[in-house]
């Protein structure tokens, strides 16, 4: 079974984000792994190996080249990546996304496609449908539990409520949640074998994607400010003697909570 | 692109229209002066609660015959769109499972962008002005479109108050669906729950990793119970298995706005902060003084949960 991980590789969540000049996220420094997207590389894994076979393949979208979160991903047992930069592709809104690394995964050939319920830096969460309506493939989104019956994929997919046994034919979109799978960590074999591991790197152009669609040019829109939020004013921070709590109890008291 | 008509994408349990719906449409009515709604099910038993949030009208795609709505929905309302001559200006879906679904279908098969996760819309001129929260909610990102419509806008649930117009019924109109899709809903499992739901709660208790395993949860429910609360959660223990996700306040889980809202051993990353920032009163307990937690809360105490929980707990079962 052939598995197409979505691996987004982004500036480092425990950094401060900066913007650009022209207010897109500035991605210029070193990008890491999402680690929302650890977990569908640990889950194209586990069903790449129950399925006795197969291969697990990263799509990824990233400026200038970068392969710091591939690596990662193929240090963690993926056995190759296919990369999309385009200076293009700044200020590509979730559509333009989909639309490349749908045009992308098709060279992949895949029975089943991984990726993270959203991104933790765009978080629009609309990519994996997306996809899925580009390859004209089924969809499932919120996964938290998945398995391959032959030809139909069976999945525990969140809701409000609880969850909902939900099965559909491959191939198929599935994304995952945070916590479906403990995603391993690389081994110092896996990274060393990461580093020979085939990165195809791709243009808009070798996708046959004009680039007048995709990117800043055909976002349909257009940021038109950035401000500052207003800020909460400062509360009380006390250091508990012992007494914490009556202030807590005062507290609700004095809004008539309690 | 002026807003004359805006559908807004309904969603309903057992009859009863979502909150996020409602909030929706009570913001819809500011903005154009045409609001109706869209359905995927049968819209007899919502059609009086639509109504009176100002939808005059409710396409309907009827009973989805266990389908997941994402492409029943999107190709149903794709034709209307493309073919009715009924197209709206402007489509609002909440922040949902549902919602995201159908909107991103949809968004391909018209090919139109979609603005995902914003907190308010509004029109300024010829403009359709959403604003996104960034940065943990440090910044405001305010975004128009450039395509004519019809565009597609995702809300994220409380961002406006849901209040009554007072119109009769909306007119249930159904409508094809050209494709049910093949995933299926085989079986639902609801987990049980009790006392108030977390995002409609007035006080939320939520707890965080530097609870240290998960047996000590039981503090988070007990003192959520005993403030006619509902318990919540961080991502980090959630992640963890300590509980389900339906607890899970911040980005990718639940958004809360209540009167007061308890962390516990929660640092406040910007995943959770996100979450639960607009809540009225923020309580903060944490051992760290330096935890961004702090800096929203009105009230903060540096301490152990472990020492602090168990007293306040005790405090307020005596009274």
């Amino acid at each position: 079974m052939n598995v197409v991980v979505c691996a987004k590789q982004i500036p480092d969540p425990a950094e401060p984000g900066k913007l650009e000049a022209d207010n897109t996220l500035d991605r210029s420094g070193k990008l890491i792994l999402d680690e929302s997207d650890s977990y569908g590389v640990e889950m194209a894994l586990q069903l790449v190996d129950a399925a006795g076979g197969g291969e697990v393949t990263l799509v990824s979208m990233a400026p200038n080249g970068e392969t710091g979160g591939l690596r990662t991903a193929l240090a963690m047992g993926a056995d190759k990546a296919i990369l999309v930069s385009d200076d293009a592709l700044s200020g590509a809104g979730a559509l333009d996304t989909a639309k490349v690394l749908a045009a992308a995964i098709k060279r992949a050939e895949p029975d089943l496609v991984l990726a993270g319920t959203e991104s933790s830096d765009g978080y629009t969460g609309t990519v994996p449908e997306q996809i899925a309506a580009l390859l004209g493939v089924s969809s499932i989104t919120f996964a938290k539990h998945i398995e391959i019956d032959g030809e139909t994929v069976k999945v525990h997919r969140q809701t409000e409520a609880g969850y909902d046994e939900v099965e559909t034919t491959l191939p198929a979109v599935v994304s995952v949640t945070a916590g479906v799978v403990e995603p391993r960590y690389p081994s110092f074999k896996g990274i060393m074998a990461a580093k020979s591991k085939p990165v195809e790197q791709l243009t808009l152009a070798d996708l046959g994607i004009d680039p007048s669609t995709v990117g800043a040019a055909g976002a349909g829109q257009e940021i038109v400010s950035v401000e500052d939020a207003p800020e909460r004013e400062a509360g009380e921070i006390i250091e508990d003697d012992g007494e914490g709590h009556a202030r807590i109890v005062a507290f609700l008291e004095n809004l008539k909570v309690i | 692109m002026a807003l004359n008509r805006i559908w807004v994408y309904a969603e309903a349990t057992d009859g009863t229209v979502a909150p996020t719906t409602l909030e929706l449409l009570t913001k819809a009515r500011e903005l154009a002066g045409t609001v109706e709604a869209v359905y995927g099910g049968d819209a007899s038993d919502i059609a009086g609660t639509l109504g009176e949030y100002g939808a005059t009208k409710v396409y309907a795609t009827g009973d989805l015959q266990g389908s997941l709505p994402g492409v029943p929905v999107s190709s149903a309302l794709a034709k209307l769109i493309t073919e009715g001559g009924e197209a709206p200006d402007l489509l609002l879906f909440g922040t949902t499972y549902e919602g995201r679904d159908v909107a991103a279908r949809l968004s391909v098969a018209l090919d139109r962008p979609v603005i995902t996760n914003n907190t308010d819309i509004a029109v300024e001129g010829d403009d359709v002005v959403l604003t996104e929260p960034v940065f943990g909610g440090t910044k405001l990102v305010r975004t128009k479109f450039t395509t004519p419509g019809p565009n597609i806008a995702l809300i994220r649930p409380k961002s406006f108050p849901a209040e009554p117009a007072g119109g009769g019924p909306a007119e249930v109109v159904t409508i094809e669906v050209p494709d049910y899709g093949t995933a299926k809903v085989t079986n639902r499992h609801v987990e049980e729950t009790t006392g108030p739901k977390l995002d409609e709660a007035d006080v939320v208790v939520s707890g965080g990793r530097g609870l240290g395993e998960a047996e000590k949860y039981q503090m988070i429910e007990e003192l959520a119970k005993l403030l006619k609360g509902a318990p919540g959660a961080s991502r980090a223990i959630v992640d963890a298995g300590w509980v389900p996700y339906s607890y899970q306040v911040g980005q990718t889980g639940k958004v809360v706005k209540p009167n007061v809202y308890i962390a516990a051993g929660i640092s406040g990353a910007t995943q959770h902060l996100v979450g639960m920032k607009g809540s009225k009163h923020i309580i903060a307990i944490n051992k760290d003084p330096e935890a961004p937690i702090f800096s929203v809360a009105d009230l903060g105490i540096v301490g152990d949960v472990h020492k602090v929980l168990p007293k306040l707990i005790e405090a307020l079962q005596n009274r």
